[in-house]
Protein backbone atom coordinates (compact mmCIF):
# COMPACT_ATOMS: atom_id res chain seq x y z
CA UNK A 1 0.00 0.00 0.00
CA UNK A 2 0.90 3.48 -0.54
CA UNK A 3 0.84 6.88 1.50
CA UNK A 4 -2.60 7.67 -0.31
CA UNK A 5 -3.92 4.17 0.12
CA UNK A 6 -3.06 4.35 3.90
CA UNK A 7 -4.12 7.40 4.87
CA UNK A 8 -7.78 6.22 2.93
CA UNK A 9 -7.71 3.21 4.58
CA UNK A 10 -7.27 5.09 8.55
CA UNK A 11 -9.78 7.98 7.22
CA UNK A 12 -12.42 4.04 6.82
CA UNK A 13 -10.96 3.31 10.33
CA UNK A 14 -11.26 6.35 12.33
CA UNK A 15 -15.31 6.34 10.75
CA UNK A 16 -15.79 2.81 11.57
CA UNK A 17 -14.51 3.70 15.19
CA UNK A 18 -16.84 6.94 15.99
CA UNK A 19 -19.88 4.69 15.10
CA UNK A 20 -18.52 1.67 17.21
CA UNK A 21 -18.96 4.18 20.17
CA UNK A 22 -22.27 2.92 21.71
CA UNK A 23 -20.72 -0.69 21.73
CA UNK A 24 -17.54 0.11 23.61
CA UNK A 25 -19.60 2.48 26.00
CA UNK A 26 -21.63 -0.43 27.29
CA UNK A 27 -18.68 -2.23 27.22
CA UNK A 28 -17.28 -0.30 29.46
CA UNK A 29 -20.74 0.73 31.87
CA UNK A 30 -20.18 -2.78 33.12
CA UNK A 31 -16.29 -2.55 33.92
CA UNK A 32 -14.89 0.88 34.15
CA UNK A 33 -16.73 4.45 34.45
CA UNK A 34 -18.65 4.10 30.61
CA UNK A 35 -16.41 6.80 29.08
CA UNK A 36 -14.16 5.06 26.94
CA UNK A 37 -16.18 4.50 24.12
CA UNK A 38 -16.86 8.03 24.19
CA UNK A 39 -13.07 9.02 24.50
CA UNK A 40 -12.14 7.12 21.12
CA UNK A 41 -15.01 8.37 19.56
CA UNK A 42 -13.88 11.98 20.69
CA UNK A 43 -10.12 11.09 19.24
CA UNK A 44 -10.84 8.99 16.31
CA UNK A 45 -13.30 11.79 15.30
CA UNK A 46 -10.47 14.28 15.40
CA UNK A 47 -8.39 11.88 13.42
CA UNK A 48 -11.59 11.97 10.42
CA UNK A 49 -11.29 15.87 10.64
CA UNK A 50 -7.32 15.95 10.34
CA UNK A 51 -7.27 13.00 7.57
CA UNK A 52 -10.02 15.03 5.74
CA UNK A 53 -8.04 18.07 5.64
CA UNK A 54 -7.14 19.00 2.53
CA UNK A 55 -3.77 20.76 3.73
CA UNK A 56 -2.93 17.37 5.94
CA UNK A 57 0.54 16.51 4.59
CA UNK A 58 2.54 13.28 5.65
CA UNK A 59 6.18 12.77 4.61
CA UNK A 60 5.74 8.89 4.32
CA UNK A 61 4.04 6.27 6.10
CA UNK A 62 5.62 6.41 9.42
CA UNK A 63 5.06 10.05 9.79
CA UNK A 64 0.86 9.66 9.17
CA UNK A 65 0.34 7.03 11.71
CA UNK A 66 3.24 9.14 14.00
CA UNK A 67 0.65 11.96 13.47
CA UNK A 68 -2.08 9.95 13.72
CA UNK A 69 -0.70 9.43 17.25
CA UNK A 70 -0.42 12.70 18.28
CA UNK A 71 -3.80 13.34 17.14
CA UNK A 72 -5.45 10.77 19.18
CA UNK A 73 -2.93 11.52 22.00
CA UNK A 74 -4.05 15.82 22.34
CA UNK A 75 -7.91 15.20 21.95
CA UNK A 76 -8.56 11.84 23.84
CA UNK A 77 -7.00 12.68 27.11
CA UNK A 78 -7.13 9.99 29.75
CA UNK A 79 -5.09 7.18 29.99
CA UNK A 80 -7.04 5.47 26.65
CA UNK A 81 -5.57 8.69 25.03
CA UNK A 82 -2.11 8.65 26.88
CA UNK A 83 -1.82 4.77 25.61
CA UNK A 84 -3.53 4.32 21.94
CA UNK A 85 -1.59 7.64 20.78
CA UNK A 86 1.92 6.28 22.28
CA UNK A 87 1.24 3.20 20.35
CA UNK A 88 0.94 4.86 17.27
CA UNK A 89 3.57 7.81 18.24
CA UNK A 90 6.21 5.05 18.77
CA UNK A 91 4.58 2.21 16.18
CA UNK A 92 4.94 4.93 13.43
CA UNK A 93 8.63 6.60 14.14
CA UNK A 94 9.98 2.75 13.95
CA UNK A 95 8.68 2.82 9.94
CA UNK A 96 9.76 6.15 9.73
CA UNK A 97 10.61 6.53 5.66
CA UNK A 98 8.68 3.59 5.15
CA UNK A 99 6.96 4.38 1.46
CA UNK A 100 5.30 0.71 0.94
CA UNK A 101 3.36 -0.67 3.72
CA UNK A 102 3.39 -4.16 4.10
CA UNK A 103 3.27 -7.49 6.31
CA UNK A 104 6.67 -6.39 7.33
CA UNK A 105 6.17 -2.66 8.24
CA UNK A 106 3.02 -4.01 9.76
CA UNK A 107 5.07 -6.57 11.95
CA UNK A 108 7.37 -3.36 13.15
CA UNK A 109 4.46 -1.02 13.82
CA UNK A 110 2.99 -3.24 16.00
CA UNK A 111 5.98 -4.83 17.97
CA UNK A 112 7.79 -1.59 19.17
CA UNK A 113 4.33 0.11 19.21
CA UNK A 114 3.47 -2.51 22.10
CA UNK A 115 7.04 -2.04 23.49
CA UNK A 116 6.32 1.97 23.75
CA UNK A 117 3.07 0.82 25.46
CA UNK A 118 4.23 -1.43 27.75
CA UNK A 119 6.82 1.15 29.05
CA UNK A 120 4.46 3.69 29.25
CA UNK A 121 1.75 1.97 31.32
CA UNK A 122 3.86 -1.23 32.42
CA UNK A 123 0.80 -3.59 31.44
CA UNK A 124 1.72 -7.23 30.46
CA UNK A 125 -0.15 -9.76 28.42
CA UNK A 126 -2.76 -10.65 30.98
CA UNK A 127 -3.44 -8.10 32.64
CA UNK A 128 -6.68 -7.20 31.01
CA UNK A 129 -5.64 -4.51 28.90
CA UNK A 130 -5.16 -3.80 25.17
CA UNK A 131 -2.29 -5.24 25.63
CA UNK A 132 -3.92 -8.55 25.17
CA UNK A 133 -4.86 -7.06 21.75
CA UNK A 134 -1.90 -6.35 20.73
CA UNK A 135 0.87 -8.50 21.81
CA UNK A 136 -1.48 -11.32 20.45
CA UNK A 137 -1.63 -9.12 17.16
CA UNK A 138 1.74 -8.55 17.11
CA UNK A 139 3.26 -11.94 17.73
CA UNK A 140 1.29 -13.40 14.68
CA UNK A 141 2.43 -10.17 12.79
CA UNK A 142 6.43 -11.44 13.50
CA UNK A 143 5.29 -14.47 12.04
CA UNK A 144 3.72 -13.19 8.80
CA UNK A 145 6.21 -11.28 7.65
CA UNK A 146 6.95 -12.27 4.18
CA UNK A 147 3.49 -12.83 3.23
CA UNK A 148 1.23 -10.91 1.81
CA UNK A 149 -0.43 -7.85 3.25
CA UNK A 150 -4.02 -8.95 2.44
CA UNK A 151 -3.15 -12.71 3.67
CA UNK A 152 -1.61 -11.23 6.75
CA UNK A 153 -3.67 -9.10 8.29
CA UNK A 154 -6.27 -11.06 8.37
CA UNK A 155 -4.90 -13.30 10.76
CA UNK A 156 -3.43 -10.62 12.97
CA UNK A 157 -7.21 -9.10 13.44
CA UNK A 158 -8.01 -12.82 14.35
CA UNK A 159 -5.17 -12.82 16.53
CA UNK A 160 -6.14 -9.46 17.99
CA UNK A 161 -9.68 -10.64 18.15
CA UNK A 162 -9.14 -13.50 20.11
CA UNK A 163 -7.00 -11.49 23.02
CA UNK A 164 -9.53 -9.24 23.04
CA UNK A 165 -12.18 -11.84 24.07
CA UNK A 166 -9.71 -13.89 26.49
CA UNK A 167 -9.82 -10.60 28.61
CA UNK A 168 -13.40 -11.73 29.99
CA UNK A 169 -11.56 -14.49 31.70
CA UNK A 170 -8.65 -11.97 33.46
CA UNK A 171 -8.68 -10.69 36.60
CA UNK A 172 -7.79 -6.26 35.85
CA UNK A 173 -5.00 -5.01 37.71
CA UNK A 174 -4.97 -1.35 36.34
CA UNK A 175 -7.84 1.49 35.65
CA UNK A 176 -10.96 1.80 37.60
CA UNK A 177 -11.75 -1.93 36.83
CA UNK A 178 -9.18 -3.00 39.31
CA UNK A 179 -11.55 -2.41 42.17
CA UNK A 180 -13.74 -4.63 41.11
CA UNK A 181 -10.94 -7.79 41.03
CA UNK A 182 -12.48 -10.97 40.83
CA UNK A 183 -15.72 -9.31 39.99
CA UNK A 184 -13.95 -8.72 36.93
CA UNK A 185 -14.53 -11.65 35.25
CA UNK A 186 -16.81 -12.52 32.42
CA UNK A 187 -16.17 -9.00 30.93
CA UNK A 188 -14.15 -8.21 27.97
CA UNK A 189 -11.48 -5.02 28.48
CA UNK A 190 -13.18 -2.16 26.46
CA UNK A 191 -9.47 -1.30 25.47
CA UNK A 192 -8.55 -4.24 24.10
CA UNK A 193 -11.91 -4.83 22.06
CA UNK A 194 -11.06 -1.48 20.89
CA UNK A 195 -7.69 -2.28 19.71
CA UNK A 196 -9.39 -5.50 18.11
CA UNK A 197 -11.47 -2.99 15.95
CA UNK A 198 -9.02 -0.89 15.23
CA UNK A 199 -7.25 -3.86 13.54
CA UNK A 200 -10.35 -5.43 12.15
CA UNK A 201 -11.46 -2.01 10.48
CA UNK A 202 -7.70 -1.80 8.51
CA UNK A 203 -8.63 -5.02 7.29
CA UNK A 204 -11.74 -4.42 6.39
CA UNK A 205 -10.81 -1.84 3.95
CA UNK A 206 -7.83 -3.51 2.38
CA UNK A 207 -9.75 -6.38 1.56
CA UNK A 208 -12.60 -4.07 0.05
CA UNK A 209 -9.70 -1.67 -1.51
CA UNK B 1 -35.99 2.85 37.42
CA UNK B 2 -34.53 6.72 38.49
CA UNK B 3 -32.83 8.28 35.75
CA UNK B 4 -30.36 10.75 35.75
CA UNK B 5 -31.21 14.72 35.36
CA UNK B 6 -29.11 17.50 34.88
CA UNK B 7 -29.00 20.97 34.06
CA UNK B 8 -26.51 21.20 31.32
CA UNK B 9 -25.94 22.89 27.85
CA UNK B 10 -23.71 21.24 24.99
CA UNK B 11 -22.58 17.83 26.57
CA UNK B 12 -19.22 18.47 23.89
CA UNK B 13 -18.48 21.52 26.10
CA UNK B 14 -18.94 21.29 29.55
CA UNK B 15 -14.94 21.50 30.82
CA UNK B 16 -15.04 24.69 29.10
CA UNK B 17 -18.30 26.17 30.22
CA UNK B 18 -16.47 24.93 34.12
CA UNK B 19 -13.73 26.73 32.74
CA UNK B 20 -15.86 29.87 31.59
CA UNK B 21 -17.79 29.80 35.10
CA UNK B 22 -14.34 29.69 37.09
CA UNK B 23 -13.07 33.07 35.12
CA UNK B 24 -15.97 34.71 36.11
CA UNK B 25 -16.09 33.80 39.86
CA UNK B 26 -12.63 34.39 40.27
CA UNK B 27 -13.18 38.24 38.80
CA UNK B 28 -9.85 38.88 37.46
CA UNK B 29 -7.88 36.87 39.24
CA UNK B 30 -7.97 34.09 36.74
CA UNK B 31 -6.52 33.83 33.29
CA UNK B 32 -7.42 30.63 30.54
CA UNK B 33 -5.79 29.44 27.81
CA UNK B 34 -9.16 28.83 26.14
CA UNK B 35 -7.53 26.32 23.17
CA UNK B 36 -6.46 24.81 25.66
CA UNK B 37 -8.55 24.37 28.23
CA UNK B 38 -6.15 25.30 31.09
CA UNK B 39 -6.52 27.89 33.93
CA UNK B 40 -3.54 29.64 35.70
CA UNK B 41 -3.85 32.52 38.88
CA UNK B 42 -2.27 35.94 38.23
CA UNK B 43 -0.86 36.28 41.55
CA UNK B 44 2.33 34.29 40.48
CA UNK B 45 5.74 35.71 41.25
CA UNK B 46 8.94 35.66 39.18
CA UNK B 47 10.93 33.96 42.10
CA UNK B 48 8.64 30.78 42.87
CA UNK B 49 8.50 27.14 41.63
CA UNK B 50 5.09 27.13 40.23
CA UNK B 51 2.75 24.06 41.58
CA UNK B 52 0.52 22.88 38.73
CA UNK B 53 -2.50 20.08 38.96
CA UNK B 54 -4.99 18.66 36.81
CA UNK B 55 -7.68 16.01 36.89
CA UNK B 56 -10.93 14.95 35.39
CA UNK B 57 -13.49 17.56 35.79
CA UNK B 58 -17.11 16.56 37.75
CA UNK B 59 -14.93 16.87 41.32
CA UNK B 60 -15.47 20.76 41.42
CA UNK B 61 -14.29 22.95 43.03
CA UNK B 62 -11.43 20.06 42.84
CA UNK B 63 -9.23 20.90 41.20
CA UNK B 64 -8.68 24.10 39.11
CA UNK B 65 -11.13 26.14 42.27
CA UNK B 66 -7.91 25.67 44.17
CA UNK B 67 -5.48 28.07 42.01
CA UNK B 68 -4.64 31.15 43.71
CA UNK B 69 -2.93 32.81 46.57
CA UNK B 70 -1.60 30.42 49.06
CA UNK B 71 -2.91 27.40 46.91
CA UNK B 72 -1.90 26.04 42.92
CA UNK B 73 -0.54 27.96 40.13
CA UNK B 74 -2.09 25.98 37.46
CA UNK B 75 -4.56 23.78 36.61
CA UNK B 76 -5.44 21.94 33.28
CA UNK B 77 -9.40 20.52 33.11
CA UNK B 78 -9.98 17.24 31.78
CA UNK B 79 -13.35 15.72 30.14
CA UNK B 80 -15.44 14.57 33.44
CA UNK B 81 -13.79 12.03 35.04
CA UNK B 82 -11.05 11.94 32.74
CA UNK B 83 -6.90 13.44 32.89
CA UNK B 84 -6.54 16.20 30.66
CA UNK B 85 -3.91 15.42 27.81
CA UNK B 86 -0.41 16.40 27.48
CA UNK B 87 -0.64 19.60 25.47
CA UNK B 88 -2.73 21.09 27.78
CA UNK B 89 -0.66 20.55 30.74
CA UNK B 90 2.54 21.66 28.50
CA UNK B 91 0.86 24.74 27.29
CA UNK B 92 0.18 25.95 30.72
CA UNK B 93 3.33 24.80 32.15
CA UNK B 94 5.20 26.89 30.04
CA UNK B 95 2.83 29.81 29.96
CA UNK B 96 4.07 30.24 34.00
CA UNK B 97 7.19 28.50 34.63
CA UNK B 98 9.59 30.86 35.92
CA UNK B 99 13.01 28.94 35.96
CA UNK B 100 12.81 27.86 38.78
CA UNK B 101 10.99 24.70 38.42
CA UNK B 102 7.45 22.96 38.60
CA UNK B 103 5.94 20.39 40.78
CA UNK B 104 2.89 18.61 39.44
CA UNK B 105 1.29 17.39 42.04
CA UNK B 106 -2.01 15.55 41.24
CA UNK B 107 -4.46 12.45 42.25
CA UNK B 108 -2.97 8.78 41.46
CA UNK B 109 -5.01 7.35 38.93
CA UNK B 110 -3.78 5.79 35.48
CA UNK B 111 -4.55 8.21 32.82
CA UNK B 112 -3.66 11.31 34.95
CA UNK B 113 -0.19 9.77 35.53
CA UNK B 114 0.43 8.84 32.32
CA UNK B 115 -0.67 12.08 30.73
CA UNK B 116 1.41 13.97 33.33
CA UNK B 117 4.75 11.59 32.73
CA UNK B 118 4.63 12.22 28.63
CA UNK B 119 4.50 16.04 29.31
CA UNK B 120 7.43 16.15 31.82
CA UNK B 121 9.75 14.03 28.90
CA UNK B 122 8.33 16.72 26.45
CA UNK B 123 9.03 19.87 29.04
CA UNK B 124 12.36 18.39 29.77
CA UNK B 125 13.45 18.55 26.75
CA UNK B 126 12.98 22.16 26.90
CA UNK B 127 14.93 22.40 30.41
CA UNK B 128 11.74 23.17 32.10
CA UNK B 129 12.71 21.02 35.41
CA UNK B 130 9.83 19.39 37.12
CA UNK B 131 9.11 16.49 39.79
CA UNK B 132 5.81 14.78 40.43
CA UNK B 133 3.85 13.77 43.43
CA UNK B 134 0.34 12.20 43.40
CA UNK B 135 -1.82 12.01 46.03
CA UNK B 136 -2.47 8.88 47.99
CA UNK B 137 -4.54 9.52 50.60
CA UNK B 138 -8.23 7.60 50.01
CA UNK B 139 -7.54 4.44 52.49
CA UNK B 140 -10.20 2.42 51.10
CA UNK B 141 -8.31 2.32 47.07
CA UNK B 142 -5.66 -0.29 48.62
CA UNK B 143 -4.16 -1.67 51.57
CA UNK B 144 -1.39 -0.25 53.19
CA UNK B 145 1.44 -2.09 52.00
CA UNK B 146 0.50 -1.17 48.76
CA UNK B 147 0.44 2.66 49.46
CA UNK B 148 1.66 3.92 46.24
CA UNK B 149 -1.19 1.94 44.45
CA UNK B 150 -3.79 4.26 46.68
CA UNK B 151 -5.95 6.96 44.62
CA UNK B 152 -6.17 10.47 45.29
CA UNK B 153 -9.22 11.81 46.61
CA UNK B 154 -10.51 15.10 49.06
CA UNK B 155 -7.24 15.39 50.95
CA UNK B 156 -5.39 16.44 48.38
CA UNK B 157 -6.47 20.45 49.13
CA UNK B 158 -4.16 19.83 52.41
CA UNK B 159 -1.70 18.99 49.77
CA UNK B 160 -2.45 22.32 47.58
CA UNK B 161 -2.85 24.46 51.12
CA UNK B 162 1.22 22.93 51.77
CA UNK B 163 2.27 23.67 48.46
CA UNK B 164 1.24 26.61 47.75
CA UNK B 165 2.02 28.19 51.45
CA UNK B 166 5.40 26.84 50.74
CA UNK B 167 6.26 27.63 47.24
CA UNK B 168 4.17 31.26 46.97
CA UNK B 169 4.77 32.12 50.51
CA UNK B 170 8.12 30.92 51.70
CA UNK B 171 9.74 30.51 48.62
CA UNK B 172 10.76 26.96 48.86
CA UNK B 173 13.20 25.66 46.22
CA UNK B 174 11.95 22.72 44.04
CA UNK B 175 13.85 19.99 46.38
CA UNK B 176 12.61 21.31 49.37
CA UNK B 177 8.87 22.13 48.33
CA UNK B 178 9.36 18.25 46.75
CA UNK B 179 10.38 17.52 50.11
CA UNK B 180 7.42 19.14 52.12
CA UNK B 181 4.81 18.51 50.27
CA UNK B 182 5.86 14.43 50.07
CA UNK B 183 6.11 14.59 53.54
CA UNK B 184 2.31 16.16 53.65
CA UNK B 185 1.17 12.92 51.59
CA UNK B 186 2.03 10.25 53.82
CA UNK B 187 0.26 12.64 56.85
CA UNK B 188 -3.34 12.21 55.16
CA UNK B 189 -5.81 9.82 55.41
CA UNK B 190 -9.08 9.93 53.69
CA UNK B 191 -12.33 7.76 53.52
CA UNK B 192 -15.73 8.39 51.70
CA UNK B 193 -19.05 6.80 52.21
CA UNK B 194 -21.64 6.93 48.96
CA UNK B 195 -25.75 6.11 49.56
CA UNK B 196 -26.40 7.27 45.69
CA UNK B 197 -24.43 6.82 42.60
CA UNK B 198 -23.69 9.44 39.80
CA UNK B 199 -23.60 9.60 36.13
CA UNK B 200 -21.21 11.29 33.40
CA UNK B 201 -23.28 13.81 31.41
CA UNK B 202 -23.27 11.65 28.07
CA UNK B 203 -24.63 8.92 30.02
CA UNK B 204 -28.97 7.64 30.68
CA UNK B 205 -28.10 5.69 33.21
CA UNK B 206 -25.76 6.26 37.02
CA UNK B 207 -22.39 4.86 36.95
CA UNK B 208 -23.60 2.76 39.98
CA UNK B 209 -26.42 1.68 42.26
CA UNK B 210 -27.60 1.34 45.66
CA UNK B 211 -30.52 0.02 46.78
CA UNK B 212 -32.91 1.83 48.94
CA UNK B 213 -31.57 0.56 51.89
CA UNK B 214 -28.19 0.47 51.09
CA UNK B 215 -24.72 2.10 51.73
CA UNK B 216 -21.41 1.50 50.19
CA UNK B 217 -17.95 2.28 52.85
CA UNK B 218 -15.05 3.38 51.01
CA UNK B 219 -16.56 4.46 47.50
CA UNK B 220 -13.90 6.07 45.28
CA UNK B 221 -14.54 9.89 43.51
CA UNK B 222 -15.49 8.18 40.26
CA UNK B 223 -17.39 5.51 41.53
CA UNK B 224 -15.24 3.37 42.40
CA UNK B 225 -16.37 0.18 43.93
CA UNK B 226 -15.84 0.48 48.11
CA UNK B 227 -14.82 -1.62 50.80
CA UNK B 228 -18.30 -2.97 50.97
CA UNK B 229 -22.12 -2.29 50.91
CA UNK B 230 -24.09 -2.75 54.21
CA UNK B 231 -27.90 -1.95 55.26
CA UNK B 232 -28.23 2.05 56.20
CA UNK B 233 -27.67 2.57 59.94
CA UNK B 234 -26.92 5.60 61.86
CA UNK B 235 -24.59 8.75 61.00
CA UNK B 236 -22.99 7.72 64.39
CA UNK B 237 -22.44 4.27 63.18
CA UNK B 238 -20.90 4.75 60.09
CA UNK B 239 -18.52 7.96 61.40
CA UNK B 240 -17.38 5.62 64.23
CA UNK B 241 -15.90 2.84 61.91
CA UNK B 242 -14.54 5.69 59.57
CA UNK B 243 -12.39 7.25 62.56
CA UNK B 244 -11.92 3.93 63.59
CA UNK B 245 -10.39 3.04 59.75
CA UNK B 246 -8.36 6.26 59.80
CA UNK B 247 -6.69 6.26 62.91
CA UNK B 248 -5.74 2.76 62.69
CA UNK B 249 -4.06 3.44 58.89
CA UNK B 250 -1.75 5.97 59.79
CA UNK B 251 -1.50 5.47 62.56
CA UNK B 252 -3.57 8.79 64.22
CA UNK B 253 -2.60 9.12 68.30
CA UNK B 254 -3.10 10.61 71.41
CA UNK B 255 -2.15 14.34 71.32
CA UNK B 256 -1.66 13.99 67.63
CA UNK B 257 -2.47 17.70 65.80
CA UNK B 258 -4.90 16.78 62.73
CA UNK B 259 -6.67 19.14 60.35
CA UNK B 260 -10.23 17.51 59.97
CA UNK B 261 -11.98 18.06 56.33
CA UNK B 262 -15.79 16.84 56.04
CA UNK B 263 -16.43 16.39 52.59
CA UNK B 264 -19.84 16.45 50.56
CA UNK B 265 -19.02 14.74 47.34
CA UNK B 266 -21.99 16.40 45.75
CA UNK B 267 -25.79 15.50 47.12
CA UNK B 268 -25.63 14.95 50.65
CA UNK B 269 -27.55 17.70 52.66
CA UNK B 270 -25.49 19.65 55.20
CA UNK B 271 -27.85 18.71 57.81
CA UNK B 272 -26.50 15.43 57.47
CA UNK B 273 -23.18 16.99 56.78
CA UNK B 274 -23.16 18.71 60.19
CA UNK B 275 -24.37 15.94 62.12
CA UNK B 276 -21.16 13.77 60.72
CA UNK B 277 -19.32 16.60 62.07
CA UNK B 278 -20.40 17.03 65.56
CA UNK B 279 -19.44 13.07 65.47
CA UNK B 280 -16.24 13.46 63.89
CA UNK B 281 -15.50 15.72 66.60
CA UNK B 282 -16.88 13.81 69.49
CA UNK B 283 -14.80 10.31 68.15
CA UNK B 284 -11.31 12.49 67.91
CA UNK B 285 -11.89 14.05 71.63
CA UNK B 286 -12.41 10.53 72.51
CA UNK B 287 -8.63 9.80 71.26
CA UNK B 288 -7.16 12.49 72.51
CA UNK B 289 -6.54 14.05 69.07
CA UNK B 290 -6.06 18.07 68.68
CA UNK B 291 -8.50 19.45 66.09
CA UNK B 292 -5.75 22.17 64.68
CA UNK B 293 -8.99 23.27 62.37
CA UNK B 294 -12.14 21.55 61.13
CA UNK B 295 -13.26 21.89 57.19
CA UNK B 296 -17.08 20.91 56.09
CA UNK B 297 -18.22 21.32 52.88
CA UNK B 298 -17.96 20.70 49.21
CA UNK B 299 -14.50 20.78 48.11
CA UNK B 300 -14.45 17.47 46.40
CA UNK B 301 -16.94 16.23 44.90
CA UNK B 302 -17.98 13.35 42.52
CA UNK B 303 -20.80 15.11 40.09
CA UNK B 304 -24.58 14.30 42.11
CA UNK B 305 -22.89 11.37 44.18
CA UNK B 306 -24.78 11.21 47.35
CA UNK B 307 -22.40 10.97 50.17
CA UNK B 308 -19.58 12.40 51.89
CA UNK B 309 -15.58 11.64 53.00
CA UNK B 310 -13.63 12.29 56.24
CA UNK B 311 -9.97 13.44 55.79
CA UNK B 312 -7.26 13.66 58.71
CA UNK B 313 -4.03 15.29 57.97
CA UNK B 314 -1.56 14.89 60.66
CA UNK B 315 0.64 18.49 61.42
CA UNK B 316 4.33 18.75 62.63
CA UNK B 317 5.81 22.19 63.22
CA UNK B 318 6.86 22.97 59.24
CA UNK B 319 3.49 21.65 58.45
CA UNK B 320 1.52 23.46 60.88
CA UNK B 321 2.97 26.92 60.22
CA UNK B 322 2.74 26.32 56.27
CA UNK B 323 -0.64 25.39 56.68
CA UNK B 324 -1.90 28.38 58.95
CA UNK B 325 -0.47 30.93 56.48
CA UNK B 326 -3.40 32.47 54.66
CA UNK B 327 -4.98 30.92 50.74
CA UNK B 328 -7.18 32.91 48.50
CA UNK B 329 -9.00 30.38 46.41
CA UNK B 330 -12.09 29.75 45.02
CA UNK B 331 -12.56 26.52 46.49
CA UNK B 332 -11.06 27.36 49.78
CA UNK B 333 -10.24 30.62 52.10
CA UNK B 334 -8.31 30.88 54.76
Amino acid sequence: MNLLQVREMMLFTAEKMVESEPELTALDQVIGDGDHGIGMKRGFAAIIVLLQNPNFNAIDIGDLFNQIGTKLMTSMGGASGAIFGTFFRAGGKSIAGTTDFNAETLSKLLNDGWQAVYQRGNAKPGDKTMVDALAAAAKTATELTSAKLTDALPKIVESAMQGAENTAQMIAVFGRAKNLGERSIGHKDPGSVSMAFILKYMNDYLQTA
Amino acid sequence: MRKPKKLLNDLNNVRHEVMQGLVYAYNGKLTAITDYCAVYGNHIQADQVVIISGGGSGHEPTFAGFVGQGGIDGCALGEVFTSPSPDQIIEVTRAIEKGKGVLFLYGNYSGDGMNFDISAEILAEENIVSKTIRATDDIASAPLSKIADRRGVAGIMFLYKIAGAAAQLEKYNLDDLYRVVNKANTYVRTIGVALDGCALPQSTNFNFELAADELEIGIGIHGEAGLRRQAMTSSDDIVEEMIDRLCADLPFNNNDRVCVLINNLGALSNTELLIITRKVGIELDRRGMISHDVVVGHYCTSLEMSGFSISLFKLDDELQHLYDLPCHTLGWRK
